[in-house]
């Protein structure tokens, strides 16, 4: 495969940029939702459902509307039968007809302060006929379950999904014949394994605000990962066309995927088309808990042999998903969990197997890591399993394993460039594997090292890019990107300059609006580096080629004896003869040939699932991406009499294929690592039948700087071939391994297994009084 | 719903007179009233610690503190900072180590990050993490924090040495 831009890398590509945002952000002028304000703006609350699962049989909003300060307020009367969903369309903008989890919204209101829209909205009477609820996918399951969404098999998918009763999804995957494979395993270990849900505390809490113009036309500020997504959701739902809603954004407080899809916008939307004023709608952290979305809970069965070499033979995997009320992107989570559940190894016989049951709960979704850390955590705990069996160093089996460079993934799409090794020699080196064990650092504790290994797509649907040269020969770029924080504007800017040899601060990135931004799917699934990036390329080398046809005229000298020079130059090859953008862009808007303006668009299209060699059902990506991969070393010590258990160092390393800006690459590592630990060792919501009974801060406990360990991160390079200057994605892969890292090195400080996550310390006592399994 | 009354506060060096609800806490009036908003609304519960603002010099919650109990005070926002030498040095520092992603964090941060390195010579990575520890940041993982203002210091100490040297 050629590189999809062949220019040397130098100029920009490869330095750690300061992002180009952050004295905005260290000054407190950065503006994120909360901070916008309109003229004659209204502010919203809303009202939650006391019930997990009720129909709705009328409303009273009479003394509502007549309470100080409320100008309007809407039910599920007001908003139209629409229903949103990125695979399966089953979610109207507010309840309409049956609330499906407890705290749904189902009426809001709009007032001058938000003192009276919050006072008011208790004083809205709705009449329920309260039904029984389904609170886990077992349940769900049950012959005789109540049904959640009765016109299930009327709602409108995007794939196979299987949907029947309250099953949202089933997904199949098939590679080779895993039940023949067994009698050839020296090995065998079985287990079955329970992961609990994960909020993802956005620092900023999800928020909207939305007016309408004279003609009707909606203009929308969100806290979101893709102003396209937002659009499509809140058009889908009320049922606008496209083109009558402008969707734009502010600074977003980090998002991690809970504000991929909708949260409060359609609602928003909804108050600002009732009241003809500009509504504000921003939730407080009880309710970003509550009513947005979560981590999924798996609960997993999985089986793995291998022969006496070590050499993984077979391996099944069986799981069972919480969608919680609607489908939001769990079934794509179902798919991507089975996809990777094999881990980065080559098993000759695999199978995994997944269904998706609809519970009357907050609807969980994406997630940093998108299911896959929940599967390594029960598959590299296996992988260690069996090197302790057959008495192999748990790095020394992973070698022995690991998928290489033109090696297919499980189902099919092929590697290109896989720096897996290379990780795992650095983390190995780096952390002192072979020396062993470090002492306790105080008595009464003890201590472990483990590892887990990891691969993650980047990839994944359409996105593009609009590069504009400014009459002064300066750039503008234009992709449609959300930038969450974690510093896409700066990676494409430098992927522009790069492009184009001019310095970054001549390149500007505009703010992704819906009615001027090329289409970009989102903020998700590590891709805008990689996707957006080769959109960035590609139109910057549209923008060249057009630069270089003015030269050649203007310099008359054919295309082919001109060269691209620092700074922005075209010039006559072996000759100092040479010309500034300044110049050539100059003669376009002026003189001849019209502005030069590049574009590039691309939808990921490589397939996932190659019929040859496996059998897919129910596969919700058809095309999904290209691979990173990481590695990841823990150093953990236990306190034998508390069972807490602390991170006292750990090593991360990943390739990323290329580090277009190497710092934040390592943000990414170091963050995703401390997100990972949380989730490993202490973060979980907590439901008392139908109630969250932990949504705040005070209740919810996430990492502080005092609870993390100093993360090595280290970048590993295998250039991607069809990777904006070889890159690929960062954003995700560093979170998957850590919860299995934590599992394997609390094995090898106390024995026993884990089981659950989080490993609290509760389990983590149980496992070691036990010299056993954790309860 | 609580009545409203005027509140007479003195912030960042100014006087100022707001008209709030008489329960209005110092992140309300700050940001909704006088538009100062770099102090955010993170949790409103004085855990996350991206409302912190200075109160007589002391690190405060903005969502904990009454505005009426701010009278006669001094409040300081990280607005009120920008010509602090302390402040300055640690935002340098934390846009070129990585210590600023999302950035809704960062405020309230840099805010208490002052206050350490006003009151501690040289503090130890321990020192920081500890003082840190009551704001949250959910991007970084917090190395490249404490990375920024462990290079805070020493560009401050490396300031002071010059200014001495060139003194002398």
């Amino acid at each position: 495969m050629s590189t999809a831009f062949d220019i040397p890398a130098g100029t920009a590509v490869g330095k750690s940029t300061p992002k180009l945002e952050n004295r905005e952000k260290v000054t407190g002028r950065a503006e994120y939702i909360d901070d916008l304000y309109r003229p004659g703006m209204l502010h919203a609350a809303i009202l939650g459902s006391p019930y997990p699962h009720a129909r709705i049989l009328s409303y009273d909003v009479s003394e509502a509307l007549a309470a100080p300060g409320v100008v309007g307020v809407i039910t599920g009367d007001d908003v139209p039968d629409g229903r949103m969903g990125a695979f399966i369309k089953d979610e109207h903008a507010l309840a309409k007809g049956k609330v499906l989890y407890l705290g749904e919204p189902v009426a809001a209101i709009a007032a001058e302060t938000l003192e009276q829209a919050r006072a008011a909205v208790n004083l809205i009477i709705v009449d329920y006929e309260e039904l029984p609820a389904v609170l886990s996918p077992e349940e769900g399951l049950a012959p005789d379950a109540p049904i959640l969404h009765e016109k299930l098999k009327d709602y409108i998918k995007v794939f196979d999904a299987g949907s029947e009763g309250n099953l949202c999804s089933r997904t199949e995957l098939t590679e080779g014949n895993v039940d023949a494979a067994w009698d050839r395993c020296a090995v065998i270990v079985e287990d079955e394994f329970e992961t609990e849900p994960q909020a993802h505390v956005s620092l900023e809490p999800c928020g909207a605000l939305a007016e309408v113009d004279a003609q009707g036309r909606v203009t929308l500020w969100s806290a979101n990962q893709s102003v396209f997504r937002v659009q499509a959701n809140v058009c889908e739902s009320l049922q606008i066309p496209m083109s009558k809603l402008r969707s734009l954004t502010p600074r977003v407080g980090a998002g991690f995927g809970n504000k991929m899809e909708p949260h409060i916008q359609p609602i928003t939307v909804a108050l600002a088309m009732k009241t003809g004023r500009p509504v504000k709608c921003i939730l407080t952290r009880e309710e970003d808990f509550e009513i947005v979305r979560a981590r999924h809970p798996f609960k997993i069965r999985m089986k793995t042999g291998a022969d006496a070499q070590g050499r993984l033979i077979a391996r099944d995997c069986e799981v069972l998903l919480d969608c919680g009320a609607f489908a939001d992107d769990s079934p794509g989570v179902l798919g991507y969990a089975l996809l990777m559940s094999g881990g980065p190894y080559r098993i000759p016989n695999q199978r995994a197997r997944g269904k998706l049951v609809y519970t009357n709960k907050l609807r969980f979704g994406a997630y940093r890591g998108f299911g896959n850390p929940q599967v390594s955590f029960a598959g590299e705990q296996q992988i260690d399993e069996i090197a302790q069996k057959l008495g192999l160093d748990p790095i020394e089996i992973r070698r022995r394993n690991m998928l290489h460079e033109g090696d297919g993934w499980f189902v099919g799409p092929k590697i290109a460039s896989n720096g897996l090794a290379r990780c795992i020699d650095a983390v190995e080196a780096a952390s002192g594997w072979r020396k062993g064990l470090q002492p306790p650092a105080t008595p009464g504790t003890r201590r472990g090292k483990g590892i887990a290994v990891s691969a993650h797509i980047s990839g994944l649907l359409g996105t593009g890019a609009i590069v504009r040269m400014l009459e002064d020969g300066t750039i503008a770029l234009n992709t449609g990107a959300t930038d969450i924080g974690q510093g896409s504007d700066t990676v494409l800017a430098q992927i522009c300059a790069e492009a184009l040899k001019l310095p970054v601060e001549m390149v500007s990135v505009a703010s992704p609006d819906t009615d001027g931004s090329p289409y970009n799917w989102g903020t998700t699934a590590s891709r805008v580096t990689y996707t957006t990036g080769r959109a960035v390329a590609g139109a910057a080398r549209e923008v060249l080629r057009q630069a270089m046809e003015h030269a050649s005229e203007m310099l008359d000298t054919p295309v082919e004896d001109l060269e691209l020079r620092e700074g922005g130059r075209i010039a006559v090859k072996g000759s100092n003869e040479d010309l500034p953008f300044a110049a050539i862009s100059g003669r376009a808007h002026w003189a001849k040939g019209g502005p030069i303006v590049g574009h590039h668009t691309l939808v990921f299209d490589e397939p996932t699932h190659d019929p040859k060699r496996s059998i897919a059902l129910g596969l919700p990506f058809p095309q999904i991406g290209v691979f990173s991969f990481g590695a990841l070393i823990v150093d953990v010590e236990v306190d034998e009499v508390t069972g807490q258990t602390r991170v006292v160092e750990a090593w991360s390393a990943v390739d990323v294929g290329r580090a277009i800006n190497p710092r934040l690459v390592e943000v990414q590592i170091e963050g995703g690592f401390v997100q990972g630990m949380g989730f490993a060792l202490y973060e979980a919501m907590v439901w008392d039948g139908p109630r969250l009974v932990n949504p705040s801060l005070m209740d919810y406990k996430i990492p502080t700087s005092a609870d993390t360990p100093h993360v090595h991160s280290i970048i590993v390079e295998d250039p991607e071939p069809n990777g904006p200057f070889g890159a690929k994605g960062a954003g995700e892969i560093g979170l998957n391994p850590v919860p299995a890292a934590i599992a394997n090195a609390l094995s090898a400080a106390i024995g026993g297994r884990a089981r659950k996550v989080p490993m609290t310390p509760e389990r983590v006592l149980n496992q070691l009084l036990e010299g056993g399994d954790a309860a | 719903m609580a009545g409203k009354e005027v509140f007479a506060l003195r912030i960042n060096g100014r006087e100022r007179e707001v008209f709030a609800r008489s329960d209005a806490t110092l992140l309300e009036v700050l940001r909704d009233d006088l538009a100062l908003r770099a102090a955010k609304r993170g949790c409103n519960q004085g855990v996350c610690g991206a409302c912190t603002v200075l109160l007589d010099g002391v690190p405060v919650r903005g969502c904990l503190t009454l505005a009426g109990a701010c009278t006669g005070r001094e409040v300081t926002t990280l607005e009120g900072l920008a010509e602090d030498p302390i402040t300055r040095a640690l935002q340098e520092t934390m846009i070129v180590s990585g210590g600023v992603q999302c950035g809704f964090c960062t405020s309230g941060m840099l805010v208490t990050a002052r206050d350490l390195v006003a009151q501690t010579v040289t503090p130890t990575e321990g020192d920081i993490r500890k003082a840190l520890s009551g704001n949250l940041c959910r991007c970084t993982g917090y190395v490249r924090i404490v990375e920024a203002v462990t290079d805070a210091v020493v560009a401050l100490s490396q300031a002071n040495t010059d200014t001495r040297e060139a003194i002398q």
